[in-house]
């Protein structure tokens, strides 16, 4: 199988891989895929109480090339953005950025669903913690 | 010395030719171009000759008598040939075929078709080593069972079933015995007789002869063994096998089986010495390496390994200057992962994280160790980044953990 120079690149170059501390209430953990299926995505966002902005994003994946490159763009993407414009970004923008052949969109898929599952692990920890359910998040004790 | 890249290491896919064997070849194209058939004049003759020179070479190969060589388009031609043979032939005898889920897919298929023609089959499970049970086979044998098809060595994991005593069940039983050897002859000892095989098939570009050409082994005593011919014309190879026959690629044949078989020892000296050094080298580099099936009814050459935590495709994307084959599911055209391993029962995921080994006559110990060190670099970097290694680490049974499945 041909790889566009950009899946090559991230698969050679991964950006922000590694973990965020897992408890840290301003950190949103997902975890998606599964291990038969060939495909299993970490990916965690960790958000700025003041302003709502991602500061930080990490990954780590089980997959083949197009799920690694897919979930390090992700992340890359995922910085400097508020949880909403994070909420916004869409398999397809992915697929088009990297070039995925049609047998690679569900890596695409699953990236997409790892956002969503990060921001909804961190909407839920503010939502218990932080009194302020909702987007903007609070400081929590 | 340095290695010359990118490195092939996929020898149960293909071989390249013996030049020895190019050599042998050459004069059937241009000067001997006769064909076989021709009974009439010394083009003719000389071709016929040749191929003569060739069934004898391919039959000495497995212990057989020239007769008893059906020359064919390759192993898979040779597989349809004898189970449809047979069932066809045999069909007032019985309908009813065992085989094994490992086969190959000319092996499976033919018999899934059959099935829709009104044949019934049992697809015999394997063990966690990969190979059969004795018991299982003789359970599934009925009064209708006519055939037996149970591969000599597998293409993926290179298991070898016990083939003398399947021979023997199929002899007591009076029940007919063909083996896709494909992957075993010309690599280790195959005697038709010592294993009393009635069928079995082979293919010339798994052992450093030409594609294209392959052969059926055919028992002609005790029993002699009928088939009905699957391609219909001029009656050739015994009225088994119609068609003008490939002189060229069966003189290439046969040399590649006559080399075979003064040069196995050799070769399996050489073969398996490079196979534990690479085995050796993998499992000191790295933990959680499995090797997927028996290690001790395994052919010389193969070395198949799953690397927990790290998915196929992304290993031989870090080691692409490296051909070898990988049973996940990305670099298949079906998205499954290889049934060989699922067969065995260690999980898909493991059968995601393998990678296939084939080594051969040209392989060298520089290229094990270029290869090894390649592998243990992307495994350990690869590790680093997978969830699931770091989840391991942290004591969770992945085995127990609720996944989300696609």
């Amino acid at each position: 199988m041909a790889y566009s120079n950009k899946v090559i690149d991230h698969y050679e170059n991964p950006r922000n891989v590694g973990s965020l501390p897992k408890e840290d209430p301003n950190v949103g953990t997902g975890l998606v895929g599964a291990p038969e299926c060939g495909d299993v995505m970490k990916l965690q966002v960790k958000v700025n109480p003041a302003t709502g902005v991602i500061d930080d994003a990490k990954f780590k994946t089980f997959g083949c090339g197009s799920a690694i490159a897919s979930s390090s763009l992700a992340t890359e993407w995922l910085k400097g953005k508020t949880v909403d414009e994070a909420l916004a970004i869409k398999n397809t923008d992915i697929v088009t950025e990297l070039s995925l052949p049609p047998v690679k969109i569900h890596c695409s898929v699953l990236a997409e669903d790892a956002i969503k599952a990060a921001i909804s692990d961190y909407k839920k920890k503010q939502g218990v913690t932080g009194k302020t359910a909702d987007t903007h998040a609070q400081p929590t004790a | 010395m340095a290695v010359k890249l990118p490195i092939y290491m996929d020898y149960h896919a293909t071989t390249p030719v013996d030049p020895r064997v190019v050599e042998a070849m050459l004069p059937y194209f241009t000067e001997h171009f006769g064909n076989a058939a021709s009974r009439n004049h010394p083009f003719g003759w000389e071709a016929e000759e040749a191929v003569d020179t060739a069934r004898k070479q391919v039959a000495d190969l497995i212990g057989a008598n020239a007769k008893e060589i059906v020359f064919t388009s390759g192993a898979t031609e040779s597989d349809n040939l004898a189970i449809k043979g047979v069932a066809e032939m045999y069909r007032e005898k019985g309908n009813h075929i065992i085989t094994c889920v490992t086969e190959h897919k000319a092996v499976i298929d033919t018999c899934k078709r059959l099935e829709k023609e009104g044949y019934r089959v049992t697809y015999l499970p394997v063990q966690k080593d990969g190979l059969i049970s004795l018991d299982d086979l003789r359970n599934a044998i009925t009064d209708k069972t006519i055939l037996m098809s149970i591969m000599t060595a597998n293409n993926e994991i290179g298991v070898i079933q016990p083939i003398a005593e399947i021979g023997a069940i199929a002899k007591e039983k009076g029940i007919l015995f063909h083996t896709d050897a494909v992957q075993a002859v010309g690599k280790v000892p195959f005697n038709v007789n010592d294993l009393k095989v009635d069928l079995a098939a082979m293919s010339a570009h798994k052992m450093y002869g030409p594609k294209g050409v392959g052969a059926l082994y055919v028992r002609r005593r005790n029993p002699r063994v009928l088939l009905s011919p699957i391609i219909d014309g001029g009656g050739h190879e015994r009225g088994m096998r119609s068609g003008t026959l490939n002189v060229p690629g069966i003189v290439g044949f046969g040399k590649a089986a006559e080399l075979c078989r003064l040069e196995m020892e050799a070769d399996t000296k050489h073969l398996s010495g490079l196979r534990d050094l690479l085995n050796e080298r993998l499992q000191k580099g790295l933990d959680e390496i499995y090797i997927n099936g028996s290690t001790e009814h395994r052919l010389p050459h193969n070395l198949n390994i799953s690397f927990a935590y790290v998915e196929g495709e992304s290993l031989l994307m870090g080691i692409n200057d490296v051909a070898v084959s990988s049973g996940s599911a990305c670099t298949s055209a079906s998205l499954e992962p290889s049934y060989v391993l699922k067969a065995l029962g260690a999980g898909d995921d493991l059968a995601h994280s393998s990678i296939r080994f084939g080594l051969g006559r040209w392989s060298t110990a520089e290229e094990v160790d270029y290869v090894a060190n390649k592998l243990i670099n992307v495994v350990t970097r690869l590790r680093e980044m997978s969830p699931l290694y770091e989840l391991a680490k942290e004591g969770v049974d992945l085995s127990t953990m609720q996944w989300e499945v696609h």
